[in-house]
């Protein structure tokens, strides 16, 4: 191979965004618009695990673009969380065009070219925010995520869909703006660097009580994490099209957002100076106070898309607990949960799409007896539950265990109790679905004659990433392998 | 030649605006207008050129030495705001035939040229000359071509604007002179550098304080800053759509221009700042402009009323900046100077092309107009993002600077404000973009089309400058330093 890593890096960043020209010139023939989305993704995740297999070979990666402001420049390295992130994002895009395609032709969507367009620059701005070097790199590409994925959000046009866009880039803009931004200025001005840096940024002797201050900013700041009470936009945005809310608000958006608070707990603060600050324990209660709150929510709600969405708020909390336990323990679970939980989710929105677009149902108590219709996406739909709940054989088991053993670990009795409790809860809002659809019979008023499994590229996409959930349980250590490596060793060289 | 360039600037469009009277068709009054103009932005860039390399250039004029001739004194910091005035003034009339053929009735299109041409004449001297005197020559020069442009709007409410304006204007440049008078009575002199040197002397007397505060309200009055603003959204929406989009992008310059000439290098830091509570006075000011002008914009109606309380608001941000009195503070105004200029200048051109193909600017006039104008409105669209402040664009580096400077300065709590500031520019702008994108053309103006290349072309030049200026920074940020260290070295 010779083309090198650092044009690698750069090819997953531009080629979905320029992808967008060829989507616009094609828009005539819908075939060849796709198959340029699917090239784009092909060549996409094939440079990530080019990368991936480059840089355990020990090579190491740094890009610099140009230099926006005085001494902060546009540039990218790869180091093990950022990895664990693109490979993730990257493969189950390849899977989610798959997907939309099925779904928004078995759909009959308006305003395709627009959808894939946006699709496109999304899925770049997420390889900017994986690959970022530094947080304004990370900032631009987080920013450039949220604008270019309100239009997929807003995508119906109609007067809920604006209403909800309204809530979605209000909330991410200004959380952003207001504190994510004011936080990133902060660091800027005590620590005079962004880079990230292995053990943090902060000079010994800075003041602790401000950095605290500015630690609450990030962990609200970062609105894309969902913590409550900024996480409004997360319910809003399922207005959107069905593979928008499973690629965006299961893996690229939400994820964008975890991964943002690990790399900042991680490579700003450092896992050491997070401990003694004063106010990371409040923002674990209040992290724990989001699992539990979201979950008791999730269980009221009859909208299958709904109560998703407040499962994956309740989740995203796991993954900013285990970045906030300040152990390496809780590091290791908190980044392996991004990939575990992204695997998950992604396929029980895919099942959520199918049963929309095979059976036309969206609320959880019309899916009696469904199973018997819609065998593939019910046993899907179950495995990939075990995966959120964290039970074997699905991936959720290691990364849930690890954030127990760290919570253990650092003596945080609360946490324990609070994500053995989740767990329940999360059987108690996931599994009546399978249950229905299986055990349950059919209601007389349900109507449902002639429903067949949805369109064979849903199938095969949801068969895919179910898999990966069982995968993940049973292989894996290279997610591991990655995920303990992020505190060991410095960005650029942790092949060796 | 070149050693003439000072004067140049300001004489070159002078002399134009009577020559237009002889060509009389009106395209070629256009094209001379545009050379006219062009040739000033050539000069002012040339003169940064210059100054950046050997420094501050002291023309005298007729050959008189200062400080009884009058002096043309250019440094970086009137370089730069020339670059933008000469710059900005070409880039909109690239648009204003076309613009003002459905605005302006057809005998006064030469009429306009020339007072367009006049009041460029008086922005450029009020910024090259040296001499304080001088300032009023011009800004009166300047002012009164700008009443009459306004008073050339079509609506008829463009003549109240106007003459709300002439009467606000007109006490700006009142207590302005009169500030000068006390000058020259205390010092006997009206050279600028000259006043610098003898001003300290008397800086404590009743005399010199009162010429302080006349000179500042008067120049508030020009700046529109908050609450001295009431003339300019009227101004700005019932004036030609063309003459909106020339004085938004530079008119408020120049009075911040003569704001931080007086300030910094007349009555000197100390003088201001420490004798003067100016700091506290001026931050509080530009903080309430920021959130008083952003909300008030919120609840318009005519999008050209939305960015006009806008301009305010940025204003008030620059006005912030100032406040703070460090180099970091003063080159976080400048640069926000500029690029406030390029948005400004995008925003209003597109409003402007809007206002040829739709008729008016209302917000349900934007309905559909996403598909309809595609081009004007992914401009308006960068424009607003610009505003907001989002990465990549413009107006994301100038508060970048700004909020640096503030947290510099241990002022976290107006770093904090001045970010929540922006949250406000999200909800107007958004606005217009889901009224545009989200919404049915209304019925019968459903034919509307693209605007003519006449106001593509500026439109998109100053919204690829947008993002252009937030990515590649080194020119904007490298000289808005340059002047406002210069400025800090002449201080004393």
């Amino acid at each position: 191979m010779n083309v090198s890593l650092e044009t690698l890096v750069q090819l997953c960043i531009l080629l979905p965004i320029f992808s967008t020209i060829g989507i616009v010139a094609l828009r005539g023939n819908q075939n060849s618009r796709e198959a340029v989305s699917v090239f784009a993704s092909l060549v996409v995740f094939y440079s990530v695990v080019s990368i991936y297999l480059g840089v355990q070979s020990g090579e190491t990666i740094a890009v610099h673009w140009l230099q926006i402001l005085p001494g902060l420049s546009l540039s990218f390295s790869v180091e093990p969380l950022g990895m664990i992130f693109a490979l993730v994002a990257s493969f189950l895009w390849l899977v989610t065009i798959i997907y939309a395609i099925g779904y928004m032709r078995g759909h009959n969507e308006d305003n395709q070219t627009r959808f894939f367009c946006c699709f496109s620059i999304a899925i770049g701005s997420v390889m900017g925010v994986a690959f970022a070097d530094n947080l304004l790199t990370l900032f631009i590409f987080y920013e450039v995520l949220t604008l270019s994925t309100y239009p997929l959000v807003t995508h119906s046009g109609t007067e809920a869909a604006k209403k909800a866009g309204r809530v979605y880039l209000g909330i991410l803009l200004s959380t952003s703006i207001a504190f994510f931004l004011f936080a990133i200025l902060g660091t800027w001005v005590i620590a005079g660097t962004l880079d990230f840096t292995q053990g943090g940024v902060f000079p010994a002797d800075a003041n602790t009580t401000l950095l605290g201050v500015i630690l609450v900013l990030f962990i609200f700041g970062i609105g894309k994490a969902a913590i409550m009470p900024f996480h409004r936009w997360l319910p809003a945005a399922m207005v959107a099209p069905t593979p928008v809310s499973a690629l965006l608000h299961a893996v690229a958006v939400v994820k964008a957002g975890v991964f943002t608070i690990m790399k900042v707990c991680t490579l700003i603060f450092g896992i050491d100076l997070l401990a003694i600050l004063p106010t990371t324990q409040g923002l674990v209660y209040v992290a724990g106070a989001t699992v539990l709150l979201a979950s008791f929510i999730a269980m009221r709600q009859d909208n299958l898309k709904a109560r998703l969405a407040y499962s994956t708020i309740g989740q995203l909390a796991y993954i900013t607990i285990g970045a906030l336990l300040a152990s390496s323990l809780g590091v290791v679970g908190g980044s392996m949960h991004i990939a575990m939980h992204a695997f998950g989710k992604i396929t029980l929105f895919f099942c959520a799409g199918a049963i929309l677009v095979a059976a036309h149902k969206s609320k959880v108590s019309e899916l009696d007896g469904l199973g018997k219709q819609m065998p593939i996406t019910m046993v899907a739909f179950f495995i990939a539950s075990l995966s959120i709940i964290g039970i074997p054989p699905a991936g959720g088991s290691w990364s849930k265990w690890y954030l127990l053993v760290g919570s253990i670990d650092t003596g945080q009795w609360t946490i324990l109790v609070i994500l053995l409790l989740s767990s329940l809860l999360n059987i108690a809002y996931l599994l009546p679905i399978p249950i229905r659809a299986f055990i349950f019979k059919e209601s007389t008023t349900n109507g449902a004659v002639g429903i067949k499994e949805a369109p064979l590229p849903c199938l095969i996409a949801i068969g895919i990433t179910t898999l990966g959930c069982i995968a993940l349980f049973i292989y894996p250590d290279p997610l591991y392998d990655l995920a303990s490596s992020i505190l060991q060793t410095s960005s650029v060289a942790y092949g060796q | 030649m070149l050693a003439h360039l000072p004067i140049l600037q300001v004489i070159v469009p002078l002399m134009a605006a009577p020559a237009c009277l002889l060509l009389r068709r009106p395209k070629l009054v256009w094209l001379f207008t545009l050379l006219a103009s062009a040739l000033a932005f050539i000069i002012s860039i040339l003169l940064l050129q210059q100054v950046m390399i050997a420094g501050t250039i002291s023309y005298e004029l007729g050959g008189w030495s200062p400080p009884w001739g009058i002096e043309y004194r250019v440094d970086k910091l009137n370089a730069f705001i020339a670059i933008i005035i000469s710059g900005l003034s070409t880039l909109v009339l690239l648009a204003s035939r076309t613009s003002i053929e459905k605005e302006i009735s057809a005998d006064k299109h030469t009429l306009f040229y020339i007072l367009y041409l006049l009041s460029l004449t008086g922005m450029l001297g009020i910024v090259t000359t040296g001499d304080a005197f001088n300032v009023f020559v011009f800004l009166e020069i300047s002012s009164l071509s700008a009443y009459s442009l306004i008073a050339l709007g079509k609506d008829r409410r463009a003549i109240w604007s106007s003459f709300q304006y002439l009467i606000m204007g007109t006490i700006g440049a009142t207590f302005i002179l009169i500030a000068i008078g006390l000058m020259y009575q205390m010092t006997g002199t009206l050279n600028m550098a000259d006043l610098a040197t003898r001003l300290p002397e008397v800086a404590e007397t009743r005399t010199v304080i009162t010429a302080y505060a006349f000179f500042i309200v008067g120049v508030c009055l020009k700046l529109a800053l908050f609450p001295l603003h009431l003339w300019l959204p009227n101004a700005y929406v019932y004036a030609p759509s063309i003459v909106t989009a020339f004085f938004a992008a530079t008119s408020t310059k120049v009075a911040a221009y003569l704001l931080i000439r007086f300030t910094f290098s007349i009555f000197g830091l100390s003088f201001s700042f420490t004798t003067l509570p100016m700091g506290t006075l001026f931050l509080t000011l530009g903080l309430l402009g920021i959130f008083v002008a952003s909300t008030v914009a919120i609840y318009q109606d005519n999008i050209k009323h939305v960015f006009a309380y806008s301009s305010v608001a940025q204003t008030g941000y620059m006005i912030v900046g100032f406040s703070m009195a460090t180099t970091a503070g003063l080159s976080a105004m400048l640069l926000h100077m500029f690029n406030h200029a390029l948005m400004a200048g995008a925003l209003f051109l597109a409003l402007a092309a809007v206002t040829y193909r739709v008729g008016a600017t209302k917000i349900s006039d934007f309905q559909g107009l996403g598909r309809q104008m595609p081009f004007t409105m992914a401009a308006i669209v960068i424009g607003g993002l610009s505003v907001i402040g989002v990465p990549l664009t413009a107006g994301f580096v100038s508060k970048w600077h700004l909020v640096v400077a503030a947290i510099g300065k241990d002022w976290w709590v107006v770093a904090g404000l001045l970010l929540l500031g922006s949250l406000l520019a999200v909800i107007y702008v958004w606005r217009i973009v889901e009224t545009a994108y989200f919404n049915a053309p209304m019925t019968g103006k459903d034919s509307v089309e693209e605007a003519p290349m006449a106001f593509l072309f500026p439109i998109w030049i100053l919204a690829s400058a947008n993002v252009y200026f937030g990515i590649d920074t080194r020119l904007s940020v490298e000289t808005a330093t340059a002047a406002a260290k210069g400025l800090f070295g002449v201080a004393p």
